[in-house]
């Protein structure tokens, strides 16, 4: 009898600064299983082997930034069964979305000699904006087990589970003092997805909403509380304007206050 | 004349996109274009109007692979342009976390991109099963130094737990006690290591350089020093603008840096040992010895032993600061902002990583600048590139372009970082 067929795994790049795909190569004790588990059939991080596509899973790291981009992301989808992106660039766009809320032309002045070399679209978008997406990991980087476990299950045929409560829940549960009812520090936790195990509150700092907006974020309830605490108008915005800025509700809401005071 | 071209779509085991461009016209290597074309991110843009104490977590997101680099050279221009001064043991434990990040970072790629080319692996999964041992070995090294990271910045990878004037919490005395014996196993394992790694074949290859990196009068220069050459330069950090410039080629996204004379300098582990061997903890200092290595090497093949004896230097480092550490009573020094420039330079595992800053009086950034390793090294591989295709053009092209992957992968290219797909194709006429 033929032996099954591994699955193939595909680990794909677009702007981003390779922390999520490290991920992978940082599960010490797990990165020999895994790599005996699929066949790992495009890793240019890591390998120089390919594998022709269609791939069973593709993880996508990083956001769609360039005409060059937008196509090749297309091509990813139609080689792929299932599309997972992985972390703040490929969920929301990532901290070089701030193009978004700027003239790209006047940020390429500002960097280079020669802005005619580049081929930098206007904005800094989510891969799902583009394609189809099966499913999303957050975080700035992501979390590596809830990566190994999406992975785990996936190659189960198992949907895997993953959190849809806020950070400002994981403190409670670690029982970290609050640092904003305790100290008056600006916190992202209470409308920020969980995943990282509050790992800021836990350094007694607040939270810098890397894995994004949670579903039931309230973000106008916590900037009212922001104000209170004596943060302005624009250090509330900057706050929103961190590493998931285009995320709709940190987008919307950062918009909102930014009109407010001008 | 033949002609032959060759095009692969992807440059493998370096961190980000970019590609080679080849021109080979009979027996003459006309040009190597090493091409960045990873998509422009904009961080010098975006940081303008930003809080001075936002850049550090900010410029981490230029490198997932040494996001310690650009947290620390952030921290230190804020601090120079604030008047601050970090010393004792909040110094102690940013060297502690930088050395978790030397490991981390070199052993990825001693052991999983660079060591396949030498051993004739695609990648070190392959190369595993037959070298089990070797591999197993990097990767519980690796294991320690990104542990290391995890206890003094909070998490691996984008650490959280930094800032301007030090840290946000002080791990106690008896967390960093705990790695007394793992410290001393990744001794002796990168040790180790070095020995191995000696018995490889290096390709016969050989250029006079031009180096450059940190210099402390105490110690091997991390995060502090003065930018010294092996011809004669010796300035102090903030006049780094007076020595190395920028210049924006149509076949890069990444800024290409070399001295103001056109010089090309390399930057990185040789330099670092070419500048600074006699500053190497006992241990690696006999390391360096035991493989030659003591005032560096001209042959950039040997870049994979250079990392070697920094890793033994690492885990000696780390060593010593676990167990002598003194808490401080407090995790950071309180800083204010004031108008002003100022820079940081700290060596990043492949090299010098340069932030400048200016600040208004709220302390909001009116100007940043970043030049990251792999841009002044861009021209150091295309030159050395030229040099290797030349000497190897009788292999066949499959040969010839690993080979030349090989060479770019002894300068651990940080593509991500410098900006800014690598093909690499291989024109033969």
């Amino acid at each position: 009898m033929a032996k099954p067929r591994k699955p193939k795994l595909a680990v794909w790049k677009f702007a981003s600064c390779d922390g999520c795909q490290l991920s992978l190569l940082d599960c010490e004790d797990e990165l020999l299983a895994v790599a005996g588990a699929v066949d790992i059939a495009y890793f240019p991080e890591a390998t120089r082997a390919v594998l022709p596509g269609p791939y069973d899973v593709s993880l996508v790291e990083g956001s769609v930034t360039s005409a060059h981009d937008a196509k090749r992301i297309q091509a990813v989808r139609k080689q792929s069964k299932l599309l997972v992106t992985i972390g703040a660039c490929a969920t929301s766009g990532g901290i070089q979305a701030l193009r978004n809320v700027a003239d790209v032309a006047d940020y390429a002045r500002t960097v280079y000699a020669h802005p005619e070399y580049l081929d930098a679209l206007a904005t800094s978008t989510p891969v799902a904006d583009h394609v189809t997406v099966d499913l999303e990991l957050r975080g700035c980087p992501i979390d590596k087990h809830q990566l190994l476990s999406t992975v785990a299950s996936l190659l189960r045929g198992r949907a895997p589970v993953l959190p849809d409560h806020s950070v400002c829940e994981e403190c409670k549960r670690h029982g970290n003092t609050c640092v904003t009812v305790a100290h008056g520090t600006p916190c992202l936790g209470p409308v920020t997805l969980a995943g990282c195990g509050a790992l800021c509150p836990k350094h007694q700092r607040g939270c810098y909403g890397c894995f994004g907006p949670a579903p039931t974020a309230n973000p106008g309830a916590l900037s009212a509380r922001l104000a209170e605490l004596g943060q302005s108008n624009q250090q509330i915005v900057r706050l929103y304007r961190g590493f998931n800025a285009n995320a709709p509700a940190f987008r919307d809401e950062s918009a909102r206050l930014a009109k407010e005071s001008a | 004349m033949s002609r032959r071209t060759i095009a692969v779509d992807t440059l493998a085991r370096v961190e980000g996109e970019g590609a080679l461009d080849l021109v080979i016209r009979g027996d003459k290597v006309e040009k190597a274009d090493f091409r960045i074309f990873e998509p422009p991110r904009f961080f010098e843009a975006f940081l303008r109007g930003r809080d001075f104490r936002e850049a550090p977590d900010i410029t981490a997101r230029i490198c997932g692979i040494c996001p310690v680099a650009y947290l620390m050279g952030a921290c230190h221009a804020m601090e120079s342009i604030c008047g601050v001064n970090v010393d004792g043991g909040l110094r102690e434990l940013r060297r502690l976390l930088y050395c978790g990040e030397w490991i981390e970072s070199h052993v990825l790629h001693m052991f999983m991109l660079h060591l396949p080319d030498f051993l004739g692996y695609e990648d070190s999964i392959a190369m595993a099963k037959e070298h089990g041992e070797l591999v197993q070995r990097g990767l519980r090294m690796k294991k320690i130094g990104n542990a290391l990271m995890t206890l003094t910045g909070g998490r691996e990878i984008h650490p959280v737990n930094v800032k301007v004037g030090g840290f946000y919490r002080l791990p106690e005395q008896s967390e960093l006690a705990t790695f007394v014996d793992d410290l001393a196993w990744g001794l002796e394992a990168a040790e180790q290591t070095v020995a191995d790694l000696a018995k490889l074949d290096f390709p016969e290859f050989e250029h006079d350089y031009h180096f450059l990196a940190l210099r402390h009068p105490d110690e091997y220069a991390i995060t502090e020093g003065r930018l010294v050459s092996n011809r004669g330069v010796d300035v102090s950090i903030p006049e780094y603008d007076d020595i190395l410039t920028e210049h924006h080629v149509e076949h890069s996204n990444s800024l290409q840096s070399e001295f103001l004379d056109g010089e090309r300098a390399h930057l990185g582990p040789l330099a670092r040992l070419a500048i600074n061997s006699d500053r190497l903890t006992p241990r690696a200092l006999k390391a360096a010895e035991s493989v030659g290595l003591v005032g560096g090497s001209n042959n950039p093949f040997r870049s994979l032993l250079a990392r070697a004896v920094e890793t033994v230097f690492a885990f000696e480092e780390s060593l010593r600061i676990v167990e002598n550490w003194q808490r401080p009573d407090a995790p950071a020094i309180e800083v204010t902002p004031r108008a002003g420039t100022g820079s940081g330079c700290t060596e990043a595992p492949r090299g010098l990583c340069y932030h400048r800053y200016s600040l208004d009086d709220e302390g909001l950034i009116t100007d940043a600048k970043i030049v990251a390793p792999t841009s002044v090294n861009q021209r150091i591989i295309e030159s050395d590139l030229m040099h290797v295709a030349q000497a190897n053009l009788d292999l066949d092209d499959e040969a010839l372009k690993w080979r030349c992957e090989q060479a770019i992968r002894n300068y651990d290219p940080c593509i991500s970082c410098s900006a800014h797909f690598l093909k690499l194709t291989i024109d033969r006429r």
